[in-house]
């Protein structure tokens, strides 16, 4: 199938700005799930609230479009309820670890066997650029009018700490790696995240005059390199990008059917 | 074969009932006075190969078993008055994306902390403008633990019926009583189940187009159909419109399809009605004392009655109006403010007739705090 | 494995919001903006089909056909 075949495409144009990441994640992730040749109805894709979370009404799978900051615990009911079904919840960096952040741990501590994508353009796009906790510190937002004085999460270290057993980093500029990565999330059994670093030119870039959208992409090229290289030993500050962590752990559904397994059997 | 007779508390009753009705999923976190049903169900659930999630909050919990629903469960999650604040968001979401649940909110003193392990009944108000935005929902409530089957049995079936989420309004003492129950034969009580599209594979599926008696049959996640859910103001097909054509109908809808049903959704029991001046209006475990108060002053021939009620929203105002017409007084016992009295006094011909017997110091309200207010009104002296 | 060879480009002007990240990171130099800020192939023998304008492309509004 083209990737045009997973589109709602009476919706495109999308809503989104000009050279903004996400469409670019959106496909992505949709080259991923057509590589691994996933069948439509197997799909449910669970999304918050904000710019990313717009992914689910332009995509032809089960969708549900939920409230800011809940969808792993959306997503987690519907897993637990249909352990069978592909669940993949694209979220935008506010969603996920601000209003989102106890459900994200938590759904990392349980294992559920689900795929978070982490969309981190290090901005609140929907409400108009203010600062997020994945901003970083000197940072100009609409809300940082004298720049950022928060220190920023790191998703990756966050989530190994949460016990997630699949985290990956990838940016908007390495397209080909970011789906390569989000196939292997999507089989990897347990919960994966992939934190996807994209680009926002119409508030982060403007506001930090980092330039526009080709500019911002390149910025991500010029920033990061794989895990483990040799320039990250010459040059400690460039962000790492790759698979961190890929390791079998028991997955939630998995191990509830055995609770289920000793309930039936009468034993406790 | 013996009737089946089991002794247990009110949040007992209410996951005997949950089961008897087909709940397969539940998610909740654990809060006083309503932990119990947690308890339980952790147990029970995964005996007949259902699912019981403890989420990390309320707020999740609500979240996880509307997801659920969405798959064709049969849904609960149960709280209190804190946990239950945190819920209004997502019970709004399932109010306007219309999805099946069940929440139990076993009432404790509030605002706030308050105290978790007494009485109150001061989340009347809050089961009805708890989560922001015009709309209607369904909150039940029951004085025992017969009762509590039976509403929570209806709290499924209205459930379903309507796509709404519903609300048990419980509260401490009945919660946590102990009383004899006895467990309807499997059969016995009528059962809702989900209305599923009979539409085909391939053919346009609408989940927002209501069918000609108003019901809007779904389809499970996973199935055949794909769709589009959203808290968003949302057309036919569950995408966002902003349409204010689109915006009108549907808000209307979502209040219309219980509010124009007042009347047969009002569940509520009568004691004495007949010929009663004073008429006493109570609900949950005030009814109780309610009740006392009735048959004890009626042994003394004077003409008490009370309407309990069990449907507090949509407030039974025609039910109230009527049973209400041509009384003396009319006294609302409840343990709060004057929560419902407020409903009352817009129901009935002769507000200034209706009077308050509560009490809010965390007390279950005993008969002698009813008789108090009963003898002022009828010019005794207390 | 022999090198892919151009068809065509397709491009959904409808789509194109102009956001120039295909033309800035072609490696070849191939599109360009016209003067509606909708992408354009100037240079199609330059291609080398690499995709990287497709994939980047937020909008899905440019697609490279190649010959079978």
């Amino acid at each position: 199938m083209a990737v045009k075949d997973y589109l709602r495409e009476r919706f495109f144009p999308h809503l989104w700005c000009p050279g903004c990441g996400h469409g670019e994640v959106l496909g992505g992730l949709i080259r991923a799930i057509e590589n691994l040749g996933l069948s439509k109805n197997e799909i449910v894709m669970v999304s918050g609230i904000g710019c990313s979370s717009r992914i689910t009404g332009y995509v032809d799978f089960h969708t549900m479009h939920t409230i800011h900051g809940r969808a792993l615990a959306f997503a987690t009911g519907v897993k637990l309820a249909r352990p069978e079904l592909k669940i993949i919840v694209p979220m935008g960096d506010g969603d996920a670890l601000a209003i989102g952040g106890n459900h994200f741990i938590h759904a990392a501590r349980r294992n559920v066997d689900m795929t978070a994508i982490v969309m981190n353009n290090r901005i609140y796009g929907m409400t108009g650029g203010q600062f997020s906790p994945l901003s970083g510190s000197n940072i100009s937002a609409s809300t940082a009018p004298y720049r950022t004085i928060d220190k920023s999460f790191d998703v990756v270290e966050l989530s190994k700490a949460a016990g997630a057993t699949f985290v990956a980093r990838a940016t908007s500029y390495h397209a080909q790696q970011m789906t390569e990565v989000i196939e292997k999330a999507i089989l990897h059994k347990g919960f994966s995240v992939v934190e996807v670093l994209t680009q926002c030119p119409t508030y982060f870039g403007r506001k930090n005059k980092i330039g526009d959208a080709p500019e911002m992409i390149k910025w991500f090229k010029d920033h990061t390199t794989p895990i483990g290289s040799k320039a990250k030993q010459e040059h400690p500050e460039l962000i790492e990008r790759g698979i961190f962590v890929q390791q079998e752990g028991p997955e939630y559904c998995e191990e509830y059917q055995k609770i289920v397994e000793r309930a039936m059997k009468g034993r406790s | 074969m013996g009737k089946n007779v089991k002794f247990l508390q009110g949040n007992e009753a209410c996951v005997e009932a949950a089961l008897y009705a087909g709940l397969d999923f539940y998610a909740g976190y654990p809060i006083t006075p309503s932990t119990e049903i947690a308890e339980h169900l952790a147990y029970r659930l995964p005996q007949i190969g259902g699912k019981f999630l403890q989420m990390e909050d309320e707020i999740a919990s609500i979240c996880a078993i509307i997801g659920a629903s969405l798959t064709g469960r049969k849904v609960m999650t149960a709280t209190s008055g804190p946990g239950f604040s945190l819920m209004q968001e997502a019970l709004g979401y399932a109010v306007m994306a219309e999805i099946p649940c069940v929440i139990v909110d076993v009432q404790r003193g509030g605002p706030s902390t308050g105290i978790p392990t007494h009485v109150s009944q001061g989340d009347v108000n809050q089961a009805r403008w708890g989560t922001h935005g015009d709309h209607a929902i369904i909150a039940l409530t029951a004085s025992n633990h017969q009762d509590v089957f039976a509403i929570t049995v209806e709290a499924f079936n209205l459930s379903e019926t309507y796509r709404t989420p519903v609300i048990l309004l419980f509260d401490e003492v009945v919660a946590h009583m102990r009383e004899r129950l006895v467990m309807p034969e499997p059969g016995e009580v009528q059962l809702v189940e989900r209305l599923r599209t009979s539409v085909k594979e391939g053919v346009d599926y609408h989940p927002y187009l209501p069918r000609e008696d108003g019901r809007l049959p779904m389809s499970d996640f996973g199935g055949v159909h794909r769709y589009n859910v959203t808290g968003l103001v949302h057309d036919m097909w569950g995408f966002p419109s902003t349409e204010p054509r689109v915006v009108h109908a549907l808000l209307r809808h979502l209040v219309d399809k219980l509010e124009n049903r007042t009347n047969e959704l009002a569940r509520f029991k009568e004691f004495f009605l007949e010929d009663a001046e004073i008429i006493l209006i109570s609900y949950g475990s005030s009814a109780r004392s309610a009740l006392h108060v009735v048959e004890e002053r009626r042994q003394r021939g004077e003409r008490l009655g009370l309407l309990e009620l069990q449907t507090l929203w949509p407030f039974p105002r025609d039910v109230v109006r009527n049973r209400c017409a041509g009384t003396k007084a009319v006294v609302v016992v409840e343990m709060n403010m004057g929560q419902v009295m407020q409903s009352v006094k817009l129901a009935v011909e002769h507000p200034e007739r209706v009077f308050l017997a509560n009490r809010i110091d965390s007390v279950f309200i005993t008969p002698a705090d009813i008789i108090n207010i009963l003898r002022i009104i009828q010019g005794k002296g207390v | 494995m022999a090198k892919p060879k151009l068809k065509q480009h397709h491009i959904n002007r409808d789509w194109c919001k102009g956001c120039g990240i295909c033309v800035e990171l072609c490696p070849k130099n191939v599109l360009e903006l016209d003067d509606q800020d909708k992408v354009v192939v100037v240079r199609p023998q330059d291609c080398i089909c690499c995709r990287l304008c497709e994939l980047r492309c937020p909008d899905f509004a440019i697609e490279v056909e190649t010959q079978e």
